[in-house]
């Protein structure tokens, strides 16, 4: 029989355990989420990502080592983004008819998203790299760790700013909504696929197709408009 | 499943081909995505081959955000000595831009009679 310590420095060699860990810890935040009757305090991603922290800390594990086998699931983002085109697609009519609202709403949530986040963190004495850092956030990862690279930002600052930004906007969203009496899918959905990219576009799946599937619109086309405003925003700020 | 896969990955595989030829600053995916909506709409039979997958892979994207979401929490030292800063920075500005984006789209729709979003 092999010791103990024997199959441990197997496994954590080899990607199965953090893969195997990664979905059972997305199983247990999803099931926390579901008994909670979808509360968005108890988002899926945040609990998988305590517990996983946790995992880590307790086993002495490093981070890279983690993302051997987490990687997997960390690839899938591509194709699902690719995927948002059916929900988009089957929604093709509702989209065709709100093209105004939508493109009004994405240029004010993209520009207020940039502006207030730079205005806030350089009123609070944020300065040099790590505000530049902050001007993508809203958008996408990829381009976002693209467009602080281009301005002179700290892409792994930017990378964890993107992602905090996905969690706040996917918590507080329903909430926020539900206090201003906005009860149209359309919207709700749109303005949190601008401000908060991916995770606020699987928060409004969980809450509403079609919310859902404005999300993604609206993700997609800051991904586009960030890449050209952040660089003109930032220019005209921060100029001299 | 498997061949709606391979779907996938080829427009994501053809937008990521386009983007860094042409020097778009758009990622390989989005491009995908705008590509596979060309598609749809011109052959809708593959529309709807694939709504089901596409629905069943986008009903756990939460999933797909973990392994980025543990690397902010092991990296949380990047934050630096600006991280209650910017904590505040970010939660004030996703609430204001939710705000206004929201508002923007409910008094456009209303001025352009596009209909209510409601079930």
């Amino acid at each position: 029989m092999t010791d103990l310590p024997a199959i441990w420095s197997y496994l954590s060699r080899e990607p199965l355990l953090w893969l195997t860990a990664t979905l059972i810890a997305y199983v247990a935040g999803d099931a926390a989420s579901r008994r909670s009757g979808r509360n968005p305090v108890v988002n899926p991603v945040l609990v998988a990502m305590i517990l996983l922290s946790l995992v880590l800390w307790a086993t002495g594990t490093p981070y890279p080592t983690y993302f051997e086998g987490a990687q997997f699931v960390h690839f899938m983002l591509g194709p699902a983004t690719v995927a948002l085109a059916l929900p988009l697609w089957s929604n093709l009519a509702h989209v065709r008819a709100t093209l105004v609202p939508m493109l009004g709403a994405l240029v004010a949530g993209s520009v207020v998203a940039i502006l207030s986040a730079l205005w806030i963190a350089q009123a609070l004495g944020v300065e040099g790299p790590a505000l530049l850092s902050l001007a993508p956030k809203s958008t996408t990862a990829p381009v976002a760790i693209g467009i602080s690279e281009q301005l002179g930002g700290l892409p792994t600052l930017t990378a964890a700013l993107v992602i905090l930004t996905g969690i706040i906007g996917a918590v507080i969203v329903t909430p926020l909504m539900n206090l201003l009496r906005i009860s149209d899918w359309r919207a709700r959905g749109f303005a949190v696929g601008v401000a908060a990219h991916g995770i606020g576009t699987a928060r409004a799946f969980q809450v509403n197709e079609t919310a859902g599937a404005f999300a993604g619109i609206g993700m997609g086309l800051n991904a586009l408009l960030t890449a050209i405003l952040a660089p003109w925003i930032v220019a005209i700020l921060f100029s001299g | 499943m498997i061949a709606h896969l391979a779907i996938f990955l080829s427009f994501q595989l053809a937008g990521e081909v386009i983007a860094r030829g042409a020097g778009l600053p758009v990622p390989g995916p989005v491009l995908g995505l705008a590509l596979l909506l060309l598609a749809c709409i011109a052959a809708p039979a593959l529309g709807q081959r694939l709504l089901a997958t596409a629905q069943g892979l986008l009903s756990h994207l939460s999933l797909l955000f973990v392994p980025a979401g543990v690397g902010v929490v092991a990296h949380i030292g990047t934050l630096g000595p600006a991280a209650p800063a910017l904590l505040v920075a970010l939660v004030g500005s996703t609430l204001l831009a939710l705000v206004t984006g929201a508002a923007v789209f409910v008094a456009l729709a209303r001025l352009t009679r596009s209909g209510a979003g409601h079930d």
